[in-house]
């Protein structure tokens, strides 16, 4: 069985297509993984055991079904997946890791996941995150912190930290995630695992329980680009359901970028003439020296397969992180006045009037990170400071999309780090807010620009913690940086070992 | 001391869409609580809201008929608030970019008190007026040969928003728990917001008036005030005659009938006064009006004013609005009133005070339509409606968009009183009790109930005879030349006949007989 935990996404895919073993039977070997290691790990706070091995007797009776008719399969057919838990799914506990929503069922299911429904995959489980997705170790999470695998001292990043632990300690083949700030693209370096958050409209947020609705994205975590790739094609797509979602409206006709979402025709091992630019501004004094190493390694790579490397002045870089904190929290602070304890969730026990219950409810049922950023978006968007704050940083988040256009006007692809250190202590941040904020400056720029990005694993540090290297493209030029990524990863597949198996050999 | 008033007013209207403005559920009244729900309008987590278009097509068709500009480039915020009517605690609304501005409608105003104009001209010496403000002319309108003056005036429209509203709080006295009702919530508004260019109850009355037939005739919503689907806020301020500033104003809301508005304005002015010749300040606040008891209190002052932290609403793209999409709805717009009235007494020549009466209602002015294009003769039709549709509408208490009958069926009810198939108290006994509330075919009704009174004239003329027979003196009196006598005559045929025959036809026959003998 440790043979099928191993295995990709698609690998996987592709042997339940072939017969050589059913979805009941690598559900069961995942859900089996979960109940070893995931006392350990916390990376899930909901295991579906039984609806996920209902769905895979569904699915297996489907694809005999289709084979039986001489239809085409998903690739991604009976293959279990993980989705972070602030995705709605119909009749399933979808808590955002808080304990205001503690108790919340949804009555409907987020179409990024009713995709993967229906192209037969089982829904396993949802992963642990920072509460609300605000946070980037997954410690601010009402259900305890997830560990890092490779390391269960250390934190798995965040806020999609429950998605990337499990495909790193092998509990789901592949998961969901969703990225406000580098909540997809920093826990896959810290894991150790491949994650992508696309442009902005990529994937239809229609059931993701908003953040910053401007800047969320969900996206897939995986073993490998493959998996992703496979994944991002199958959830990609307009939905009328989300205004915000491209490929309908007259623009984006006139851009068939915006309606292609063949990713896997761009799993492609040749990068010749690809112009990649290093951001000078990236590498800044203060950055881990092994990161720094490994992502300039990972540049000499890709030059060595015929792209062309070059060094430039990005701009911008230094005002993303309190751009970015304004306008997300600005959002957040207005996305979260519905958990009121009026309608669902959790309501306090006992309150003199309505605004007694609604103070007392939101007082114990929000955590202090979520809190603070509550605070700090009403704050910004009070009057008399709206044009201080938020409009300032609109302004901002409009020059740094142009800082990135004039790079994207000469190359195909930046390429840098996901995050200047490796997986931090558990506990290490917490203390320090500022300095957990400082960990996003290379993510947050590329939402508030509305990029693609990828992270990829191109090394590990001096303690043997995994490290992330960052491919960015302009928007939806997803097929670019997923082929720069694929054929990185061919060369160290070829010439590092993946450290994808027996992490759990040892003790913590 | 002489005051002047300034009164502007927010007015929410709302549309008539099938769905409601950001998801598909019927925008029905009524109905069970919370089933016209869905996650969007009932905030659920994750949710997000969709534009109805057609919200916005109704939204520009009324900035066009009021003089707007269109915005082209428009955008929905967020308005931040806490209640529990509120399912997301903040309402989608537009601050910064509505979608029409700077638009204005022309009202007319009665004028009993005989305003001289140019004391009317001063009232509008604001430095910030609009050239637009300067239409004001005195005209006379006749009406049934009594003299009444009136004045116009334009009204300036500071702008037009599209926003959502909200649902409903239903309190249980008796268990003292508060349930909430989203089937409202989500419902489109416009609001209307115009400048203080009001200077009397009569002139908010007469702007009223106008929206409403403006909305109504643009098929945009039915404004009813008594049922919520229009609602008035009134912003009033004072200020000493030839004084430039402005004086602090109050928001006055409830006001359910043009009847509280009225007496609503009237009591505020009062108020204000009062407190200004007693040496005090207004204070800037909302109060609400109790119609019952015929006076205001305070709702909330200034200093308990919320923060709204209005912020454009990332769910929603800018909506950019095509000069394409501006022209076709200004080229399909429906004819407005003042549009009718010209083509009425163009087209079909009917009074002024037919016309006058038969526009105030659309609905009954699609009737009057309706039944002419049936062949109705136009006057005829007008008739019918405006002494037998609305006579029986104030007996039944039903207002003209209620009425259930058709033109077609008025047309044909008309025909048969001029084809002589049956005469005109039948006729008044049909549309009552078949037509006006049932809408049934008169034609088949006044057959199956065997009402003709096209009389065989066979029948007629031996019940004639016989008449003339039975009423010696009568005959007598005639031929003496006392022609009234004719009467007891036609009484004497009409009771024979069981009312079923033409009075003109039998007095006809009679005078033929009379003159054989």
């Amino acid at each position: 069985m440790q043979d099928i935990l191993s295995i990709s996404a698609v690998d996987l895919g592709k042997k339940i297509a072939a017969g050589e073993i059913t979805s009941v039977e690598a559900t069961q070997a995942y859900l089996d993984r979960i109940s070893a290691v995931d006392k350990d790990i916390n990376a899930y706070i909901t295991v579906m055991t039984e609806p996920a091995l209902k769905a895979a007797e569904e699915a297996d009776k489907m694809i005999a079904a289709k084979k039986a008719a001489g239809e085409e399969l998903s690739p991604l057919a009976g293959v279990p997946i993980a989705v972070k838990d602030n995705m709605c799914i119909e009749g399933t506990l979808t808590t955002c890791a808080s304990h205001i929503l503690d108790n919340f069922v949804p009555t409907y299911t987020a179409t990024a996941v009713q995709k993967l429904i229906d192209a037969g995959c089982v829904i396993i489980g949802r992963t642990n995150m920072d509460e609300f997705a605000m946070g980037s170790t997954t410690e601010t999470s009402y259900f305890g912190a997830t560990k890092n695998p490779r390391d269960l001292t250390r934190v798995p990043g965040g806020s999609s930290g429950g998605s990337a632990a499990a495909v790193a300690a092998m509990e789901c083949p592949a998961a969901l995630g969703s990225d406000t700030g580098g909540s997809i693209r920093q826990p896959a370096s810290f894991c150790g695992v491949t994650g992508i958050k696309p442009t902005y409209g990529r994937v239809s947020r229609y059931g993701l329980i908003a953040y910053g609705s401007s800047l969320d994205q969900i996206g897939p975590l995986g073993k490998n680009v493959t998996d992703c790739a496979t994944i991002l094609e199958v959830i990609s797509g307009h939905d009328a359901k989300d205004s915000t979602s491209a490929g309908a409206d007259e623009t984006s006709k006139q851009d068939e970028r915006t309606t292609d979402y063949k990713f896997t025709e761009a799993l492609v091992d040749d990068v010749k003439g690809m112009k990649i630019g290093i951001p000078r501004d990236y590498f800044l004094e203060g950055m881990n020296e092994d990161v720094k190493k490994a992502v300039l390694d990972a540049a000499e790579v890709l030059k060595s397969k015929g792209a062309i490397v070059e060094e430039f002045d990005l701009g911008m870089v230094e005002y993303a992180i309190p751009a970015y904190y304004v306008i997300a929290c600005a959002e957040a602070s207005s996305n979260l006045e519905r958990f009121d304890g009026v309608k669902y969730g959790y309501r306090t026990s006992d309150y003199l009037d309505l605004h007694n219950m609604y103070k007392k409810t939101r007082s114990e049922g929000f955590g202090a990170e979520v809190k603070r950023r509550i605070m700090l978006g009403s704050f910004v968007l009070s009057s008399g400071y709206y044009d201080a704050y938020y409009v300032k940083a609109l302004r901002v988040k409009a020059l740094i999309k142009k800082a990135f256009d004039d790079a994207f006007a000469k190359y195909d692809v930046i390429l840098g780090p996901v995050a200047p250190t490796t997986a931090l202590k558990l506990g290490e941040s917490l203390s320090d807010p500022i300095q957990m904020y400082l960990g996003d400056i290379y993510t947050v720029s590329v939402n508030l620009a509305g990029l693609p990005g990828i992270s990829v694993p191109c090394g590990e540090d001096s303690n043997g913690l995994p490290i992330g290297l960052q491919l960015l493209g302009q928007t939806f030029d997803e097929k670019k940086i997923i082929r720069a990524a694929y054929s990185y990863e061919q060369y160290r597949l070829n010439n590092m070992s993946l450290k994808c198996d027996d992490i759990f050999g040892k003790e913590a | 001391m002489d005051y002047e008033v300034m009164i502007g007013l927010e007015v929410h209207v709302e549309l008539n869409t099938r769905t409601k403005i950001f998801c598909g559920c019927s925008t029905e009244f009524g109905g069970a609580p919370n089933t016209h729900v869905c996650p969007v309008c009932s905030g659920m987590p994750g949710s997000l809201p969709v534009l109805n278009k057609e919200v916005v097509n109704k939204a520009i068709s009324v900035g066009l008929a009021t003089n707007c500009d269109i915005t082209r480039n428009s955008k929905f915020d967020r308005k931040n608030y806490f209640y529990p009517d509120n399912p997301q605690n903040y309402q989608i609304s537009q601050l910064y970019y509505p979608i029409c501005r700077n638009g204005h409608v022309i009202i007319e105003v009665d004028n009993p008190d005989g305003i001289d104009p140019d004391t009317m001209h001063t009232l509008w010496s604001d430095p910030a007026t609009d050239s637009k403000c300067e239409e004001i002319t005195e005209s006379e309108r006749t009406e049934k040969g009594k003299k009444l003056a009136t004045y116009k005036k334009a009204v300036r429209i500071h702008e037009i928003h599209m926003e959502e509203d909200a649902g409903k709080l239903v309190h249980d006295g008796f268990t003292d728990e508060t349930w909430v009702d989203f089937n409202r919530s989500g419902v489109p508004l416009i609001e209307i917001v115009s400048e203080p260019d009001m200077r009397s109850a009569e002139e908010v009355v007469a702007y009223l008036e106008k929206l409403r037939e403006t909305v109504q005739y643009l098929n945009a919503s039915d404004c009813k005030l008594n049922e919520g689907s229009m609602r008035a806020d009134v912003n009033l301020s004072i200020r000493k005659k030839g004084s430039t500033e402005y004086g602090t104003r109050t928001e006055s809301k409830n006001l359910n009938s043009f009847r509280a508005i009225r007496r609503c304005i009237e009591a505020e002015i009062e108020r204000q006064i009062e407190i200004i010749e007693d040496g005090g300040k207004v204070v800037q606040e909302t109060r609400r009006w109790d119609d019952e008891k015929g006076y205001s209190y305070p709702m909330r002052s200034k200093e308990d004013a919320q923060d709204y932290r209005y912020f454009p609403d990332p769910d929603l793209v800018p909506l950019v609005i095509s000069q394409e999409w501006i022209d076709n709805i200004r080229d399909n717009r429906p004819e407005l009133r003042d549009e009718k009235k010209i083509r009425y007494k163009e087209e079909f020549g009917i009074p002024d005070y037919d016309i006058d009466l038969i526009t105030g209602e659309k609905a009954l002015a699609d009737l009057f339509e309706e039944a002419v294009a049936e062949g109705a003769d136009p006057k005829k039709a007008s008739n019918w409606l405006m002494v037998e549709t609305m006579r029986l509408m104030k007996e039944h208490n039903l207002d003209a968009d209620q009425l259930k009958f058709s033109g077609t069926n008025l047309a044909k009810l008309i025909k048969l009183v001029d084809a002589k198939e049956i005469n005109n108290a039948v006729a008044k006994e049909v549309f009552e009790k078949a037509i006006f509330l049932d809408n049934l075919d008169p034609e088949k009704y006044v057959a199956d109930n065997n009402l003709s009174t096209k009389a065989d004239s066979g029948e007629l003329e031996a019940v004639v005879r016989k008449a003339i027979e039975a009423n010696p003196k009568a005959v007598e009196d005639v031929k003496a030349g006392k022609g009234k006598a004719i009467g007891a005559i036609v009484g004497f045929v009409m009771k024979e006949m069981k009312g079923k025959c033409d009075p003109a036809e039998a007095n006809r026959m009679i005078a033929e007989q009379l003159k054989n003998i």
